[in-house]
C-alpha cells in the first residue's frame, strides 16, 4: 500500500513536469516535498522517464542538500551557520540547540520528531541569529525562546 | 471612516511577529490592513504604519503585547506619544538620508498590488522600450554606467549588446536569485516588497535582446519570494505586460520561477544554468561564454536581481539621470546591507562613494553589544575582513578592489571584539569545503586542508610551519581555482591572519586535541600533499 503510493507521487511528480525545459529539479523538488525524501528504489522511474541513466539522476540527488535520500523527522530546524549569525551569538545557538535535542547536524531525534539541519543564510540577517522550523523562519533568536519553540514542537503545537 | 494600518509580509518582519500583529490590528474598528513589503528598517520590524493626513506615521518594533497600549494612545489617529512613536516615516533618518532608486518603492505599496505598482512608476519604463529599437535599449544600459550587482560588477551594457549580437532565435533571459551570501538580504527583500520592479526589468531585457523566454533562478530559501513572485507574474500575464504580444508590442515573453536546491555554488553563473538544465551544479569553463552558448547551449543574459530590477528604474528616469549617481566607475546607487553585530540593521541604498565608517556608525548605529565593534566583513563570505583602519575607505568597486577586498552584493556584517578570527577563518575553509562544486582540487581538497591546518594553528602545533603552510595553500587555491569559490576563498583567510594575527596565536581553548605529543607535524609530508594538490589542478 505505502509502496503504492509512494510510486503513485514519484509518477505524478514526474507526469506533472515532464514536459518542462530541463524538468529534473522541478520533478525532485514536487517529490521531495509530498514524501519527505526521493526514494532510492525508485531512482530508475525518474531515470527512465526523461531518458537519464540511474547514476545521473542519483548524481543530481546527491549534488544538492535539499534532496534526501532517507526520510527526515516530523519538523526540521534548520540553524543559520553563516557570518551574520556567527556576530550575534549564532555559535552559542548552535550548540544549545544541539544540546537540548541531544543529536548533531542531519541527525534526528530517536522519537523521530526532529531532524537538525545547517543552513548557510536565511536571508534573515538583519535579525540574526536566525532558524527556520519546517517553513517558518524565526529572527533575533534567543537560547530561551528556542528553547520553548522546541517544547512546543515536541507538546505538538508546531 | 476606514483607517489604513501598514503591516509588512516580509519574511524578516515575519520571523519577529508581523503576522501576529497584523492578525490583531485587523480585529480593530474600521481598520483595513495592507501586507505592504519591508522599508528595509529591519531593527524596527516589525514596523507598523499608519496613514494620515499628514503622511504615514511609523511605531516600532511593535510586539503583539504592545497593541493594546498603542490604540488607548489613539495610533489610529497616529498620535505620537507612545515609546515606540516613530514619527512621520520619510523622516526616519535612516531612510531619510538614503537615496532610495531601486527600491524607491520597497515597503511603501503592496507588492502584488499592480495599480499601485503603476502609481508608483511602474510600467513607465517598458513602455518606453517598446518605443525604441533594441540596438537604443542596449545603449540606454550601457550609458547607465550600471554593473552586475550580483557580485562580478561586469558591465551589463556590454553583457548585452554580446546577447543581441549572437546569432539565433532562441534567446534567454536568466535572473540570478539565489542570493547565497551570507550577510545579504537585497534580493530577498526587492522580491518580497517590489517584484513587479524585477518582471519589468526582464521584460525590458528581453525585448533589448530579442528573448522570448526567461527562468528567475531563486533560492530554495525564499518561499515569500516565491509566492509573490508567482503572483505578481500570474497578474503581469493578466494584463498582457507578460506573454504573447506584450501591449501590442510584437513582442513575446514567457517567465517561469525555478527553485534552487541549497547549494551556495548553483550563484556561480555557469553552475545555475547546469543546474536549470536538471544538472549537478558543477560550475563550466569559460570560454564559451554564456552570452554566447548559455542555457541549453542559447545566448543567455545571466543578471542578479538587483541589476535587473534597476533596468526598470534606469529606462523610467533615464540612464542619464542614473549615471548622475555615483563616483568614478562605480556609477548609479548601491543597495548596501547592514547586518552582523550593529544596533539598526538594514538596507542603505546610496550613491557609490559613502564611507564604510558612515554605513557602521551613522547608519548602523555602532556596536549593537556593549563591546566595541572589531572587524568587518563585506561582500559576503568570499569577501576580506576589514580591521578599523580600513574603515574609513569610501565604498565603490574600485576603491575597495585596492584593499584587496570586494564590495560583491553590498553585504556588510559587523562583529564586536569577542570574534576570534582564526575561527571565522577556518568557518571560511570550511564553508568552501561544503559547498565547492568539486571539478578543481585545490578547492575541493584544499579546503578541507585549509581548515585541518588552521585546527593545527589554533590548537598550537607547529605554529610558524603551519602558518606558512597555510598561506601557501592559500596562493595554491588563488591561482589553482576555476572560479571564485576556490580563487577567493582565501580572501577572508588572509585578511584575517594579515589584520587579526594575535587570534592565530592565543592560548589553546579546547584541550581535546591540542598540546599531543604524539603529533608529528612533518613538513614534508603537507608539501607533497600541497604539491600533488597543484599538480592535479582544475583538471580532475
Ligand atoms: C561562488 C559564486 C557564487 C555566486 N553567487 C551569486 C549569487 O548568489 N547571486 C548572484 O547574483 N551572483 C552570484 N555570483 C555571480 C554570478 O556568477 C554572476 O556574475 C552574476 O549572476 C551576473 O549577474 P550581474 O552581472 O547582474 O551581477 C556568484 C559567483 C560565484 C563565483
Ligand atoms: S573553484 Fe571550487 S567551486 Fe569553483 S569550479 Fe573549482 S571546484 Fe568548483
Ligand atoms: S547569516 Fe544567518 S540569516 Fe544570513
Amino acid at each position: 500500500m505505502i509502496a503504492n503510493t509512494k510510486q503513485q507521487a514519484v509518477l505524478n511528480a514526474i507526469e506533472e513536469n515532464k514536459n518542462l525545459e530541463g524538468p529534473l529539479l522541478p520533478i525532485l523538488h514536487r517529490i521531495q516535498n509530498d514524501l519527505g525524501h526521493i526514494p532510492s528504489e525508485h531512482v530508475g522511474d525518474i531515470a527512465n522517464a526523461l531518458n537519464l541513466s540511474r547514476a545521473e539522476v542519483h548524481g543530481v540527488i546527491t549534488f544538492y542538500h535539499s534532496f534526501k535520500s532517507e526520510a527526515h523527522g516530523k519538523h526540521i530546524i534548520e540553524v543559520c551557520r553563516a557570518e551574520s549569525c556567527q556576530a550575534k551569538g549564532g555559535r552559542a545557538i548552535e550548540a544549545a540547540v544541539k544540546a537540548k535535542l541531544g543529536i548533531d547536524y542531519e541527525q534526528t531525534t530517536s522519537d523521530g520528531a526532529i531532524t537538525l539541519e545547517p543552513v548557510y543564510c536565511l536571508g534573515n540577517c538583519a535579525c540574526s541569529p536566525a532558524i527556520k522550523i519546517d517553513t517558518q523562519i524565526y529572527g533575533r533568536v534567543t537560547e530561551e525562546s528556542l528553547s520553548d519553540l522546541i517544547d512546543s514542537i515536541k507538546a505538538g503545537q508546531h | 471612516m476606514t483607517i489604513t494600518v501598514y503591516v509588512p509580509q516580509d519574511s524578516s518582519a515575519i520571523s519577529v511577529g508581523a503576522d501576529q500583529v497584523a492578525a490583531k490590528l485587523a480585529k480593530l474598528d474600521d481598520v483595513e490592513i495592507v501586507r505592504n513589503g519591508s522599508r528595509g528598517l529591519f531593527w524596527l520590524e516589525p514596523m507598523v504604519e499608519v496613514e494620515t493626513d499628514l503622511g504615514r506615521v511609523a511605531y516600532g518594533p511593535v510586539g503583539v503585547g504592545d497593541i493594546d497600549s498603542l490604540v488607548e494612545q489613539d495610533l489610529l489617529k497616529g498620535e505620537q506619544e507612545h515609546p515606540l512613536s516613530l514619527g512621520l516615516t520619510e523622516e526616519i533618518p535612516f531612510l531619510k538620508k538614503q537615496q532610495r532608486l531601486t527600491f524607491k518603492r520597497a515597503g511603501i505599496i503592496d507588492p502584488t498590488d499592480l495599480v499601485s505598482y503603476q502609481t508608483h512608476g511602474g510600467y513607465v519604463g517598458l513602455k518606453r522600450a517598446i518605443t525604441m529599437t533594441s540596438q537604443e535599449c542596449v545603449d540606454e544600459v550601457k550609458e547607465s554606467g550600471l554593473r552586475g550587482r550580483g557580485g562580478a560588477a561586469f558591465p551589463t551594457g556590454i553583457k548585452w549588446q554580446t546577447v543581441h549580437d549572437a546569432p539565433g532565435k532562441k534567446k534567454y533571459i536568466v535572473c540570478n536569485a539565489d542570493e547565497g551570501d551570507s550577510g545579504t538580504y537585497a534580493d530577498r527583500l526587492q522580491m518580497e516588497a517590489d517584484p513587479f520592479g524585477l518582471i519589468e526589468g526582464m521584460t525590458i531585457a528581453a525585448i533589448a535582446v530579442g528573448a522570448d523566454k526567461g527562468y528567475i533562478y531563486l533560492r530554495e530559501e525564499y518561499p515569500h519570494a516565491h509566492l509573490r513572485l508567482n503572483e505578481a507574474i500570474e497578474k503581469a500575464l493578466a494584463a498582457n505586460l507578460l506573454g504573447d504580444n506584450i501591449l501590442g508590442s510584437g513582442h513575446n515573453f514567457d517567465l517561469e520561477v525555478r527553485l534552487g536546491a541549497k547549494s551556495y555554488i548553483c550563484g556561480e553563473e555557469t553552475a545555475l544554468l547546469e543546474s536549470l538544465e536538471g544538472k549537478r551544479g558543477v560550475v563550466r569553463a569559460k570560454p564559451p561564454l554564456p552570452a554566447l552558448e548559455g542555457l541549453f547551449g542559447k545566448p543567455t543574459v545571466v543578471n542578479n536581481v538587483l541589476s535587473l530590477s534597476t533596468i526598470s528604474i534606469i529606462f523610467e528616469a533615464g540612464a542619464k539621470a542614473y549615471a548622475d549617481f555615483g563616483m568614478g566607475r562605480s556609477r548609479g546607487t548601491m543597495p548596501f546591507q547592514l547586518a552582523g553585530n550593529l544596533n539598526q540593521c538594514g538596507l542603505v541604498e546610496l550613491a557609490f562613494g559613502v564611507s564604510l565608517n558612515e554605513l557602521l556608525n551613522d547608519f548602523g548605529g555602532g556596536s549593537a553589544s556593549d563591546k566595541p565593534l572589531r572587524a568587518v566583513q563585506c561582500g559576503g563570505p568570499l569577501g576580506t575582513y576589514l580591521p578599523e583602519s580600513q574603515w574609513g575607505i569610501e565604498m565603490d568597486y574600485e576603491t575597495l578592489a585596492g584593499t584587496g577586498g570586494v564590495l560583491g552584493h553590498g553585504g556588510i556584517v559587523a562583529f564586536d571584539s569577542s570574534v576570534d578570527m582564526s575561527a571565522q577563518a577556518r568557518f571560511s575553509m570550511e564553508f568552501c569545503a561544503e559547498e565547492s562544486c568539486g571539478k578543481c582540487t585545490p578547492c575541493r581538497i584544499g579546503a578541507t586542508r585549509g581548515a585541518e591546518t588552521i585546527d593545527k594553528i589554533r590548537a598550537n602545533r607547529d605554529r610558524h610551519a603551519n602558518i606558512a603552510l597555510l598561506e601557501s595553500l592559500c596562493k595554491t587555491m588563488e591561482g589553482g581555482s576555476l572560479c571564485a569559490m576556490g580563487g577567493m576563498t582565501p580572501f577572508p583567510v588572509k585578511s584575517a591572519l594579515e589584520h587579526f594575527s594575535e587570534d592565530f596565536y592565543k592560548e589553546p581553548v579546547s584541550s581535546s586535541n591540542a598540546g599531543q605529543t604524539t603529533y608529528q607535524s612533518s613538513g614534508s609530508t603537507t608539501e607533497i600533499s600541497i604539491d600533488s594538490i597543484k599538480k592535479a589542478g582544475t583538471s580532475s
